[in-house]
């Protein structure tokens, strides 16, 4: 039968049963109205050869690898860092007894910030969100033990990514790697950081100046490293919906790929390590039509308007994160089954990494039990599930085409609206972006407490709870004890090696020189990051952010 | 102006390193849309710029969010401040992931409520109008 013909017997079913006839349709979560049947045309049946084609061939729609998670499963990779180095040690050593097979490295907030811990502004923040990271000795604890050529590391670090990116191949060559054999990631990211996460530190232009100067030095001495990880992630926690997450996270790559062609940079030799992390969130159909949309618009664009010849630069490989905002402080457990669908989502968009939230992450940090629970939904989902046997099993729904088909158009409306605008940092700098944010996150605050939009047990379904004490108790002594070990590293040191070696940043900060080698050599002095971040806070001046309240 | 006739002013601040301002800016648009004046500081602002702010600014509340475990460390801080500057009558309010056991101890030091995930802004704005004069 052909398409017409289908549509024409699909209205007459309509009026043969009217309580068809009389549905409202539901709509996604970004607001389209959703079909309350699809049928094989016209949006549920794309053109195959043309939009979906073969996994791992261009345009990527239903999948970047050939045998996808018949080949290699995702990396479960859980999010992780604790009070002091030593203890982040014990958990990652814990992590791969369990059978997790890369790390992910929280970092505290004055190291995201480049403070030392004894900084005024570090107080009460050190060790709190992450693990404190002063000197290369503290990450040479963190990775003790670890052999760095087994592993790949991502590490959420923005303004100071050169620095902690410097201090991991150090650690590499005291276990006498080559830079060269290094896997893992840096966020690097810092457009988003000036809209929604907040860990800015220096202004746009020198910003992305280091990080051209990182896709440079990685091209030529770290090319297994991926040299930045751009972020939908922290946008969909701040409220955006899922055509803004991609249209926004697209627009700052774009941003930064213009810079790495305007330093001279080949598109081919940084556009293959350019990585992702993105948000899987409650609506399973939309996060997979989400995934296999933005594959095809990356893919396009990559080939199209940046005339990229490697097909490797035109993949979006993506590490994907559950949604900690859409988890409840009431009754708890009911995020671990939360979590699960999330993941599952993941896995049906093809990830490539995985980190499932922990069921108590509204409360406190993860407890070990809420950790491993966490690593055994990833688990359970590749061994028990049977959702890894075909390549992009959704591939070919009527509904999950419509919508794939529906989201990628929405998608690049809005990077058009962004573009005439004059692209991402015109969009931040003029507050567009944060606007559009703060605006979609009220609604939706609005809308829960109407009950339009129903939360499970805190809107709908609630009971009295008897709220518990945090079963993870802060030391008050982590915070003195980091700072004494900063303290030890400073008088054990070279005090003229620091001093030459952050005369060489303040040059080449000044000369336009890569800064990449210079700050590689003050690292393997134990120049400390607070005082690498301060050399180059003084040459480039901090950002202040844009007033839209 | 007849004292019935001000409005609550109200300054909202993200207190030390923490960038999380999702809650915070809804907040600001929730009381705004309850007839508040409101005042967003934004990040990274320090006790001693917090009360500076709150005394220029005449302001009747003072809303904190914290979502980084500093909480300890900066709100009993803001709290001594206001003491010191004879600014005790300012409502201090936080809202953010803060631990039971600390909440206690916190109220004890002079945060008048802290609100945690799920709150709604029914309850926020009420808080504020039961504990505000407006006299």
């Amino acid at each position: 039968m052909d398409k017409p013909e289908i549509e024409k017997n699909k209205k007459e079913w309509a009026q043969r049963h009217p309580e068809v006839d009389s549905l409202t349709p539901r709509s996604t979560d970004w607001g389209d109205p959703v079909d309350p049947l699809c049928t094989p045309g016209p949006a549920g049946s794309p053109n195959y050869l043309g939009e979906l084609g073969f996994p791992g061939e261009y345009p990527f729609t239903r999948g970047i690898y050939p045998t996808m998670y018949l080949g290699q499963p995702w990396t479960v990779r859980q999010y992780s860092g604790y009070e002091s180095p030593k203890d982040t040690n014990l958990r990652f050593r814990y992590l791969l007894d369990q059978g997790q097979t890369g790390l992910s490295v929280a970092f505290d907030l004055p190291t995201q910030i480049g403070y030392d811990s004894d900084h005024p502004m570090s107080a009460g923040e050190v060790g709190k969100v992450g693990v404190p990271v002063d000197t290369l000795e503290d990450m040479e604890v963190i990775f003790d033990g670890l052999p760095l050529d087994k592993l790949s590391t991502s590490m959420t670090i923005n303004a100071p990514s050169a620095i902690l990116l410097a201090m991991y191949i150090c650690i590499g060559k005291k276990q006498g790697l080559e830079p060269k054999v290094l896997r893992g990631t840096i966020q690097n990211d810092i457009l988003k950081e000036y809209t929604v996460r907040g860990t800015y530190i220096f202004p746009p232009k020198p910003s992305i100046r280091l990080i051209t100067d990182i896709f440079a030095y990685c091209g030529q001495h770290v090319p297994r490293f991926n040299t930045i990880n751009v972020a939908g992630y922290h946008l969909r926690e701040a409220g955006c919906s899922a055509v803004q997450e991609i249209a926004f996270s697209f627009c700052n790559a774009i941003a930064y790929i213009e810079a790495g062609l305007k330093a001279g940079l080949n598109i081919d030799k940084f556009a293959p390590r350019i990585s992702w992390i993105f948000n899987t969130s409650n609506k399973i159909f939309e996060e997979v039509a989400k995934y296999r949309a933005a594959r095809r618009i990356w893919a396009e664009l990559l080939r199209g308007r940046f005339q990229a010849q490697d097909p490797r630069s035109w993949m979006l490989r993506f590490h994907t994160h559950t949604s900690g905002a859409s988890l409840t402080a009431q009754q708890p457990l009911n995020n671990a089954i939360r979590v699960a669908y999330q993941t599952l989502a993941a896995v049906l968009g093809g990830a490539q990494s995985i980190a499932a939230c922990s069921y108590d992450e509204a409360l406190n940090l993860p407890t070990e039990e809420s950790a491993r629970t966490s690593l055994r939904t990833q688990q359970i989902l590749l061994e028990e599930a049977g959702v890894v046997d075909t390549i992009d099993p959704l591939g070919g729904s009527y509904y999950v085409e419509a919508l794939t088909a529906r989201i990628y158009q929405r998608i690049k409306e809005l990077m058009a609206k962004i573009e005439d605008m004059g692209g991402a940092v015109a969009a931040v700098e003029n507050g567009f972006v944060q606007k559009e944010i703060e605006q979609r996150a009220y609604q939706i605050q609005c809308d829960i407490e109407s009950g339009k939009r129903v939360v499970v047990g805190v809107n709908k379904y609630t009971i009295q709870e008897e709220e518990k004490e945090s079963p993870i108790k802060s030391n008050p002594q982590a915070e003195q004890a980091q700072i004494e070990r900063l303290n030890a590293v400073k008088a054990r040191r070279n005090p003229e090696a620091v001093q030459r070696s952050l005369a060489a940043v303040r040059k080449a900060a000044q000369d336009q020189d890569n800064l990449m080698p210079v700050i590689i050599e003050a690292c393997e002095a134990y120049a400390s990051l607070g005082e690498i971040c301060g050399v180059l806070r003084e040459e480039f001046g901090e950002y202040q952010q844009v007033r839209t309240i | 102006m007849a004292a019935a006739d001000r409005r609550i002013r109200v300054l909202a601040a993200k207190p030390g390193l923490d960038g999380h301002d999702r809650g915070i800016k809804v907040v600001c648009a929730g009381l705004k849309d309850a007839g508040m004046e409101v005042i967003y500081a934004g990040l990274r602002q320090t006790p001693e710029a917090i009360v500076n702010t709150a005394l220029q600014e005449d302001v009747d509340v003072i809303a904190l969010s914290t979502l980084s475990g500093a909480h300890n460390q900066h709100l009993p801080r803001v709290a001594r401040l206001l003491q010191e500057k004879g600014a005790g009558h300012i409502l201090l309010m936080a809202g953010g992931v803060v631990p039971k056991e600390d909440r206690l101890i916190l109220k004890k030091q002079g945060v008048k409520e802290i609100y945690g995930p799920g709150t709604t802004m029914e309850e926020i704005t009420a808080f504020i109008r039961a504990n505000v004069s407006l006299s």
